[in-house]
This record gives structure tokens, C-alpha cells and sequence, in this order.
């Protein structure tokens, strides 16, 4: 009982007091910044070095969701390409994680494609299940993590459920191999109305590195609605949590 | 390096061969030739394939003498029209899910194969009318038996796969692993990309959670096919990356195991224990998994003795609270009751499976990478490797609570030596030419055991083979015989003690 409570006051608190503004390991490879005065060379010698062609080769922007936060774009271009540790990069709007030169703006939400429902309902508690479909492991853990001593994402009520039965949502990682997507279907389905979907890190969102692969199908993508976006590779669970957060309208 | 007419023997971590001086024989001798190398205790088998090529079929094999350093390779050519071949699995039950691997890949059919199903329905397999939607899965017809079907979709968030059990009652008589549902195409990637950092990235995602194990794996084959020559600063700074990643698991595991059987104490300290030691990775590369650490020739986050410090300060972290929680855990009845005695391998089938890493060593089989074919500083600095003999979960959560020690132990030894050795920092290389028409391998001791990454390239320089090997693929077969006339309730936790890769197997 002593080594056990010895144990216990070395461990002392251990959760994030505030997930809006925990400070973050100044390397984390975040939002990106790219310099207004970016030249047309520039631009093409990034996009050429880029493994994922996230960088746009005519506009130079960066496109998060196909990122994967390699950074060699901005080992090449130093001063040109810069990646900032803000963690803030999930949003419900494909179209704002693509970064352009001269941006300097916060990733947000697009409140206006919040479905109304979504938030009467699972403001006060969202359950998820998660499927991995192809996710090599790393956005898994990472999403276990959020609900860990830590991170505790439940203290808002959102948790991961084991049966679909109970859940609210998906999330979905990895890049949806073939084998795995008649299951992914099923256990959407599974789920009850109304529900969300999440991709949670690069190969979810594009298929990252592995976009291309003859081995995925990714049409359940083309048939559903996404909720919301979660960059990373994988995502952090600093990402996840903001971005649902900011999805159920949740300011701290 | 020296020939023999037989096989070729490399060593890990150093050049390359050419494709020439591979011995090439027919499959009866070659097939003689696996059954006796495998005959011996000190050998196992590292890597097994076929090479698709046009005009006939070529299989290497690669067996490493765990005694001398080396690892002997040796091929076969025969002709495309043949299809049934003898297997060498009944004889040598180790080359089974090669075997099985290489029948799916060609349509070859080994004769006398004990269980020949497919492995993970990979996209270019040749019998495309078999589906991941029907495994053959073996059944006995009985009253008293029924089967449990668990998966794809697991209860946690982890990855997928399809446990099926025979039971009677709540014991286990029989568990059969479906695998394959992770599949992505990984090493047909390999050779469509044919550009440096898309093969970097890919190397990190083949499994995340061993993305400094696998990307070491593939930085050292690359440096090897080039002949590429990195620091011994270098050296260490990888040695120490991946031990971190070995730490880092480790407690992960404990963490896990803990959950399993109830115990929230341990659960909750190792969880945030490992939170320190991924985000001390985190500080070192931005990435808690080490993404981006690991490139070719050189790095783009050189160690600094800021972050040196912060290694070691997080290393005395670790060895007095993990030291005090470990002490607690394996000293409590209500947890050593469901550990002590469950869910053994026995040596004699760990032998026979070929299994690797800390999954062979609770099996009091001396299997470690770092040991036996030293790769990377490892060639320096003598790693002694933790052997237990129970085979049982216990085992297995107390040989990662000695490897966490004694990775540390590593750890400082090595900041110490990186701190007094001359220091390049270099710098990441993508414009390497590898060398035409050759073959070579890389050895890395992941945290769950040997990694073997091995390429081929052709006349022009080319890949135009790679093949990675997870230590995840030899050892499936463990987890399932280790639950073999347990409590099905015990499952759980006997998986968290494997903690295999699904996408590491189906890649």
C-alpha cells in the first residue's frame, strides 16, 4: 500500500490543464507558413522535392491534406517554407487545409458547414468508433492516447466505444486498403442516425504516401458526407481533440 | 565476405553482392539445402521469396547463423511452367508462412505444405477469385465445440484482423489468424516510386509504431546497395533513436497488459511514462514516433547536446518511476495470476516456428539482431541480451521491464560515446546511385524482433525487387499456439503480450 502510494505522488497530475494552449515541442512539424516573395523557381524545385506532390507546383501552396510532414520543402527552401508547432490544423473544410503563400492566417472551422444537428446532440457527449483501414498504426495509437492520462478527452464526454451500436461517428486512419473496405461499410452502417465521420491523419485524407496504390479503394469516401479533417502524420492528439472540439462547438 | 559453391554468405550492415555470385541450384537441392541449414539450432530463417521475372521463376532464400555473424543466401531458377513444387515446411515448419507467402504471390503449389492458405490476399496475388471475404478456415464437426469469430473490427482502437476460435466451452482447442485486411501495396510501392525520400516516407509506414526500426532497416540496405559510408556519430544517434523506440514500446506494452487484467495503477503511470519518452522524441525530431528522424547517409536533426541532455534526463526518469511501477506490478498477486503460466510458447515450438525478438527470448532462445549481427554502433558496443525461459505472458511482460533497463543502460552508454566521438553532420542523401545488378539485406532488432529488409537491382541501377520482412510474420504463429487450451477470456491479454503488427504482416 506504501509502494503504491509512493508510486502515486510521483506520478502526480498528469493531464493537460488546457488542450486549447498546451505548449508543444517547438520542432512539431504544424502549420506551415510560406513567404509571400516565394519565386517561381522556388515553387517548382519544392514541388519537385515534395513525396507526396502536396506542394502545388504553379500557386506553391501546400495542401495538408496530402502533407506528410516530411519538412523537406522547407530544408530545401529555409526562410522561404516554414513549418510552425501550431497544432491547430483540423478543420471541416477541405479546402482550408490547403495553405498558400503569404497565409498566415489560423486553420478554422467553417462554421457554417457544421451540421446543426451535430451539435445539439453530441456537444454534451460524442462516442466514436474508430476503423483502421489500412492505418499503420501510429494514427491509432495517437487517437488511444487521447483518452489516455494525458490528453483525457473524456472529461469532455468524447470516448471511443467498442460496438458501432453505441457510437456516434467514425473515425477512420489509414488509407482504406481494398481488403478492409466492404468492413469499413458495414460498421458505418452499423452506427445510428445521425452520425459523423472523421479522417484522422494524412493517409485517411488523400491516402498519403500510399495515394495511388492499385491495392486501396477509397470509394466510400465519394459516397459520404466528412465531418471533419485531422492532418498529421499521424494526427497528434492535440489535433484531434481541438478539432473536435471546435466541431461540437466546445470553447474550452 | 567469401563464396561457396553452395551459398553466398554477407554480412549485415555491410556491402552489397552481386546478383552473379548468388549460387544458383535446382529446387531439389535447394530445397535439401533450407531442410539442413534449418537442422541446425543456431540458424534460422531471416527471409524467403520469388522473383517475378519473365522467363522463369527464381526463389532466394536467406538463413542467418546466429553463431559466426552471417547470413547465407542461396537461390533457385526453374521454369515458369512449373507448378507443384515439394515443400520443405514439413520438414522444416519455420518456411511455412514463406512457403504460403510465396503460393499466394505465384500460384506454386508446395506439395505436402501442412496449411497452405493465403496470408494476406495481397492486390497482385495469383488466384484472384480468393477473396479476404473467404479464408478457408478449419473446422471440426463436433456437438461439444463451437466457434468464436472476432474481428476485423476490434473492440480497441487497434488495427484489423480476424481471430477464429474452436472452443469447448470457454477453452481454446484451436486458433486460426486471418490476416491481410492492412494490406496497401507496400513493396509494390517500393518499385513504382523509385525516388529516395517517397521510399523514406513509405519506410516510416510500414509500421508506424516501428517507424525508426523500419526506416533504419531501409536507410542501411540503401547505404550498403550504394556504398555509402556514414559516421560513427551518426551511428550512435540511431542506435540511440531506436532504443528509445524499443523503451517507449515497451512501457506502452506494460501499460496495456496492465489494462487487460485490471490493473489501473500500472496502467495509468506506464501510459504516462511513455508519453515522456515519445515526446522527448518529439523534442529531438517534432515527431513522438520518429518520423523523419531516420533518412539516408545522414540526418536532418543531428543530435545537440540540448537534446542529449533532455535523452538523458528523461533515461533517470524512466529507470526510477518505470523501476518502481515494474517492482509493483510483477509483485502483485492479482496480476501475476493472470500472467504466471498463461499463454506458453514452449522452446521446442518456438524453435520450430522461428520465432524472433522478445517473443524468442522469453523462449530461452538467444535470438537479438544487436547481438548476433550487429548493425550500426551495435558492431561496437556489445549488447547483452535479456533471456528468459518460462515462454508465459509473465515472461513477456518481464523481459520488456529488463529490456526497458537495459535499453537505458544503452542509452546513457551511448550518449556518453556520442558526446566524446567526432561528429559530421551530415546530411540527408537522395541523389545516390546503387549499384547495378546486385542484392543486398539489412538486419535491425526492432522492439518486436528482427526486421530484414533486402533489394535487388537490376542492370541500370534500379530496384527491381524489395522485400520487407516484420518480425510480425513469424511470430503470428506464436500467439496462436500460445493460447492453445487457455481460457478464452485470456486471449486479450496473451495478444497485448505478442502486441504484433497487422500492417508490419500485411503490408
Amino acid at each position: 500500500m506504501l509502494k503504491e502510494l509512493k508510486i502515486l505522488k510521483h506520478h502526480g497530475k498528469q493531464y493537460i490543464s488546457d488542450l486549447r494552449r498546451q505548449k508543444i515541442s517547438p520542432l512539431f512539424r504544424g502549420r506551415p507558413v510560406i513567404s509571400e516573395s516565394i519565386s517561381e523557381e522556388e515553387i517548382r524545385s519544392a514541388a519537385a522535392v515534395c513525396p507526396v506532390r502536396a506542394v502545388d507546383k504553379s500557386s506553391g501552396s501546400i495542401d495538408l491534406g496530402k502533407c506528410v510532414f516530411c519538412k523537406e520543402c522547407a530544408f530545401l527552401l529555409p526562410g522561404k517554407i516554414e513549418f510552425t508547432n501550431d497544432y491547430h490544423i483540423a478543420s471541416n473544410d477541405r479546402n482550408s487545409l490547403i495553405i498558400k503563400p503569404g497565409d498566415h492566417n489560423l486553420i478554422k472551422l467553417d462554421e457554417k458547414k457544421v451540421r446543426q444537428e451535430v451539435r445539439d446532440l453530441f456537444k454534451g457527449a460524442l462516442k466514436l468508433r474508430q476503423v483502421s483501414a489500412g492505418g499503420d498504426n501510429s494514427c491509432e495509437m495517437e487517437l488511444a492516447a487521447s483518452g489516455n492520462v494525458n490528453f483525457d478527452m473524456g472529461r469532455y464526454g468524447i470516448e471511443f466505444v467498442a460496438s458501432p451500436r453505441h457510437a456516434d461517428g467514425v473515425v477512420i486512419t489509414g488509407p482504406i486498403s481494398e481488403n478492409m473496405s466492404r468492413a469499413l461499410e458495414i460498421t458505418y452502417d452499423a452506427i445510428p442516425e445521425p452520425r459523423i465521420i472523421i479522417l484522422a491523419g494524412t493517409d485517411a485524407i488523400s491516402g498519403g504516401i500510399f495515394a495511388g496504390s492499385t491495392a486501396l479503394d477509397r470509394s466510400f469516401l465519394e459516397k459520404h458526407h466528412i465531418d471533419l479533417y485531422v492532418p498529421g502524420n499521424p494526427a497528434h492528439p492535440l489535433t484531434f481533440i481541438n478539432g473536435i472540439m471546435d466541431l461540437l462547438g466546445i470553447k474550452k | 565476405m567469401k563464396n561457396n559453391q553452395e551459398y553466398f554468405i554477407i554480412k549485415n550492415n555491410s556491402s552489397s553482392a552481386d546478383l552473379e555470385d548468388i549460387p544458383v541450384m535446382d529446387y531439389v537441392s535447394f530445397r535439401e539445402k533450407i531442410i539442413s541449414a534449418l537442422n541446425e539450432e543456431n540458424k534460422h530463417c531471416i527471409s524467403y521469396y520469388s522473383v517475378p521475372s519473365e522467363d522463369y521463376l527464381r526463389l532466394i532464400c536467406c538463413i542467418a547463423d546466429d553463431s559466426d555473424k552471417s547470413i547465407e543466401i542461396f537461390s533457385c531458377k526453374s521454369g515458369k511452367d512449373i507448378k507443384l513444387i515439394e515443400s520443405a515446411a514439413s520438414l522444416s515448419p519455420q518456411v511455412h508462412i514463406f512457403e504460403r507467402e510465396i503460393h499466394e504471390n505465384t500460384g506454386i503449389v508446395f506439395t505436402g505444405h501442412p496449411w497452405l492458405k493465403p496470408v494476406r490476399f495481397s492486390h497482385s496475388r495469383a488466384d484472384k477469385s480468393k477473396t479476404v471475404d473467404g479464408y478457408p478456415f478449419y473446422s471440426i464437426h463436433s456437438e461439444e465445440l463451437h466457434e468464436v469469430g472476432v474481428g476485423p473490427v476490434h473492440a480497441g482502437v487497434i488495427e484489423p484482423g480476424h481471430f477464429r476460435f474452436i472452443c469447448n466451452g470457454e477453452k481454446v482447442h484451436h486458433l486460426e489468424i486471418q490476416l491481410g485486411y492492412q494490406h496497401r501495396g507496400v513493396e509494390e510501392l517500393f518499385l513504382s516510386k523509385q525516388d529516395a525520400l517517397q521510399w523514406c516516407i513509405l519506410s516510416e509506414s510500414i509500421a508506424g509504431d516501428t517507424s525508426v526500426g523500419h526506416s533504419l532497416a531501409h536507410s542501411q540496405l540503401i547505404e550498403s546497395l550504394s556504398g555509402m559510408e556514414v559516421s560513427e556519430g551518426l551511428q550512435i544517434e540511431r542506435c540511440i533513436a531506436l532504443e528509445l523506440e524499443r523503451v517507449a514500446v515497451h512501457i506502452g506494452d506494460t501499460a496495456a497488459l496492465c489494462g487487460d487484467v485490471a490493473y489501473q495503477l500500472g496502467q495509468v503511470v506506464c501510459e504516462a511514462l511513455r508519453t515522456v519518452v515519445i515526446n522527448t522524441t518529439q523534442l529531438w525530431c517534432g515527431n513522438r514516433f520518429g518520423k523523419g528522424l531516420i533518412r539516408p547517409g545522414g540526418s536532418n536533426y543531428p543530435l545537440n547536446e540540448e537534446i542529449a541532455q533532455a535523452i538523458y534526463d528523461t533515461a533517470g526518469i524512466v529507470e526510477e518511476r518505470f523501476g518502481e511501477i515494474a517492482d509493483c506490478i510483477y509483485s502483485t498477486p492479482s496480476v501475476l495470476a493472470r500472467f504466471d503460466e498463461i499463454g506458453i510458447v514452449t522452446k521446442k515450438q518456438a524453435h520450430a516456428i522461428g520465432t524472433v525478438g522478445p517473443s524468442a527470448r522469453t523462449c530461452g532462445i538467444e535470438r537479438d539482431i544487436r547481438r548476433s549481427h550487429p548493425f550500426q554502433y551495435f558492431r561496437n558496443y556489445i549488447v547483452d541480451p535479456v533471456i528468459l525461459e518460462s515462454g508465459d505472458i509473465l515472461a513477456r511482460g518481464m523481459l520488456r521491464s529488463l529490456e526497458v533497463q537495459g535499453s537505458i543502460k544503452i542509452i546513457r552508454d551511448l550518449l556518453k560515446i556520442w558526446s566524446e566521438s567526432k561528429r559530421n553532420e551530415e546530411k540527408p542523401v537522395y541523389n545516390y546511385r546503387l549499384k547495378p545488378d546486385s542484392f543486398s539485406l539489412a538486419l535491425v532488432e526492432g522492439w518486436r524482433g528482427e526486421i530484414c529488409h533486402s533489394a535487388m537491382t537490376d542492370k541500370n541501377g534500379k530496384i527491381s525487387h524489395y522485400k520487407v520482412k516484420d518480425p510480425s510474420f513469424h511470430n503470428w504463429m506464436a500467439l496462436a499456439l500460445a493460447v492453445r487450451n487457455q481460457e478464452i477470456s485470456d486471449f486479450p491479454v496473451c495478444n497485448k503480450s505478442f502486441n504484433l503488427s497487422y500492417c508490419g504482416h500485411d503490408l
